[in-house]
């Protein structure tokens, strides 16, 4: 499907999203409390079918963080970004692990680096940090450790 | 991370009879500093946890501080063993906020040595996979090939392994005059001992008992835990990003995907091996038609990317490349992300192994072709 194609059918069902066409691939801004039936319904819907999940992210924009996945679709090649604002000081998404099962391991990763918490996620533990790191999360903007320094 | 807690579970057993192990993340298999926490009972691998973070060097982090210029040199210590493909996803994704052109001879150099990494990343996978089974003298076979590429790369790029060699626009340095006759003698030398590869282990009677049938993946699993690359393809999963979203000039030259259908560790093998004779057909259509012209078009001396977002991924050795770069129209990125190929092909190993022997884990692991920096960035 085309970008204008992936957003009428898209609106149909989620009237509520909002849509960015400015990149190379269709951006859709959704709530975090209608965001699992919104992810649900891209996985299994058979005209859409995105059952690729090749990259899950989190960006920090000072005022507050936005959860970034990109989907794709391995039967019909198209591509979407979904997008999700969250609050800063208390950044809580439900897990996408039993819809995609890579979504696990990126989203320890998510959670130790940025701090937001994965609800119903099946293990959420630290992944690259060692132990003592809860609470810091280095990928922030805001983070600065003078002894361990990785800013440059 | 290692944990203390986890030190008392050191060679210790429970009531089910049930032992945990630790491998690595000092073990020679590991290949680098990968830490395996395995359940075992008796000698049937009951789960395992990775833990990762020994080699983790922020590089995300790091290039938040770097301008597009410089933050490309970094990904090259990722997945070392395809740091010019690395780089190449570097440079395309910051060339598509530039809107510049980039030269022909640039665009066919860039994937002449893309070929010529894949396969000595491939060639390196070869020989360490079959060391690690116990055989020594592919390591021999597979480093006698290697060894050629690394001298092309390094009369060219003048390294032979970060070889750094992409410059958004094109890339830093024209061809050494030497690069045709040398890749021609390297492909006349691979042509004339190809043969021995599969003497050695396809058709080695000991080698396909311990590969057929271990660790199977399939192929709805493959796509569920985002596998790509070789992985993937070892399952039936058409991947091939130069296939599929082909990138620089991969639409204009003929080769094929290599698909595989059973999902075990000999598919995965198979299809690495195949996909080296499709770099070599690649090479071989390229390197009498290499343009004359520029290698690098003129760029501004300080770059900046224009508001936004851009996604660029490229297919290394080892599957998907994705980098993320969210710009704010600074010389230097806001945010940056590497999607790794490395890292969701490590997360489906506790999903092919359960129910295995130990003893075939060290074939599921040889054939996931797992680099640890690419996995920890």
């Amino acid at each position: 499907m085309t970008k204008e194609e992936l957003k009428l059918n898209i609106t149909e069902w989620s009237p509520a999203s909002t849509f960015d066409e400015a990149g190379q691939w269709l951006n859709i801004n959704v709530e975090a409390n209608e965001f699992l039936p919104f992810m649900q319904q891209l996985r299994h819907s058979e005209a859409l079918c995105f059952d690729y999940l090749f990259c899950l992210t989190c960006v920090d924009w000072k005022t507050h963080l936005t959860m970034v996945y990109h989907l794709s679709s391995t039967k019909f090649r198209h591509n979407v970004v979904v997008k999700v604002k969250l609050d800063r000081s208390k950044p809580e998404i439900e897990t996408v692990a039993h819809i995609w099962r890579t979504a696990e391991f990126h989203e320890r990763e998510v959670y130790e680096m940025f701090g937001v918490h994965f609800l119903n996620h099946p293990d959420l533990r630290l992944l690259i940090l060692p132990e003592g790191w809860e609470g810091k999360n280095p990928l922030r903007k805001d983070f600065e450790d003078p002894i361990n320094m990785i800013k440059l | 991370m290692y944990r203390e807690t986890e030190i008392i579970k050191d060679f210790s057993t429970d009531g089910n009879g049930d032992m945990i192990i630790n491998v690595g993340p000092q073990h020679p298999a590991t290949h680098g500093v990968l830490h395996l926490v395995i359940t075992l009972n008796g000698e049937t691998i009951k789960k395992i946890e990775p833990h990762l973070g020994y080699i983790h060097r922020s590089i995300e982090k790091m290039c938040e501080s770097l301008t597009f210029r410089q933050f490309i040199y970094v990904t090259s210590r990722m997945d070392y063993l395809s740091a010019h493909i690395n780089n190449h996803a570097c440079v395309l994704c910051v060339e598509q906020g530039m809107e510049v052109e980039i030269p022909p001879r640039a665009q066919v150099i860039r994937v002449l040595m893309d070929e010529l990494t894949r396969i000595a990343s491939h060639e390196l996978w070869w020989g360490a996979m079959a060391m690690d089974l116990g055989a020594f003298t592919p390591f021999f076979h597979a480093f006698r090939e290697r060894e050629a590429i690394n001298d092309i790369m390094e009369e060219t790029c003048g390294a032979r392994l970060t070889m750094n060699y992409n410059v958004p626009g094109g890339v830093v340095n024209d061809l050494h005059p030497n690069f045709q006759k040398r890749v021609k003698e390297f492909l006349e030398l691979y042509k004339r001992k190809v043969h021995e590869y599969d003497e050695l282990l396809t058709e080695n009677v000991i080698f396909i008992n311990r590969m057929k049938g271990v660790g199977v993946l399939s192929a709805a699993d493959a796509i569920s835990y985002g596998c790509s690359g070789p992985v993937a393809r070892g399952s039936g999963v058409s991947c091939d990003v130069r296939k599929i979203y082909p990138y620089e000039i991969y639409d204009q030259l003929a080769f094929d995907e290599v698909l595989e259908t059973d999902g075990d560790s000999l598919a995965r093998y198979k299809v690495r091996v195949k996909e080296m004779n499709q770099s070599i057909k690649i090479i071989e259509q390229l390197i009498d038609n290499i343009p004359e012209g520029d290698f690098v078009a003129k760029t501004k001396n300080v770059l900046k990317l224009p508001k936004g977002e851009y996604y660029q991924r490229v297919e290394t050795a080892r599957g998907e490349l994705g980098v993320y770069i969210i710009s704010e129209g600074s010389t230097m990125p806001y945010r940056i992300k590497f999607r790794s190929p490395g890292f969701s092909n490590l997360s489906v190993l506790d999903k092919i192994a359960r129910g295995g022997k130990i003893a075939d884990l060290i074939a599921m692991m040889g054939t996931l072709d797992l680099v640890i920096p690419d996995i920890d960035r």
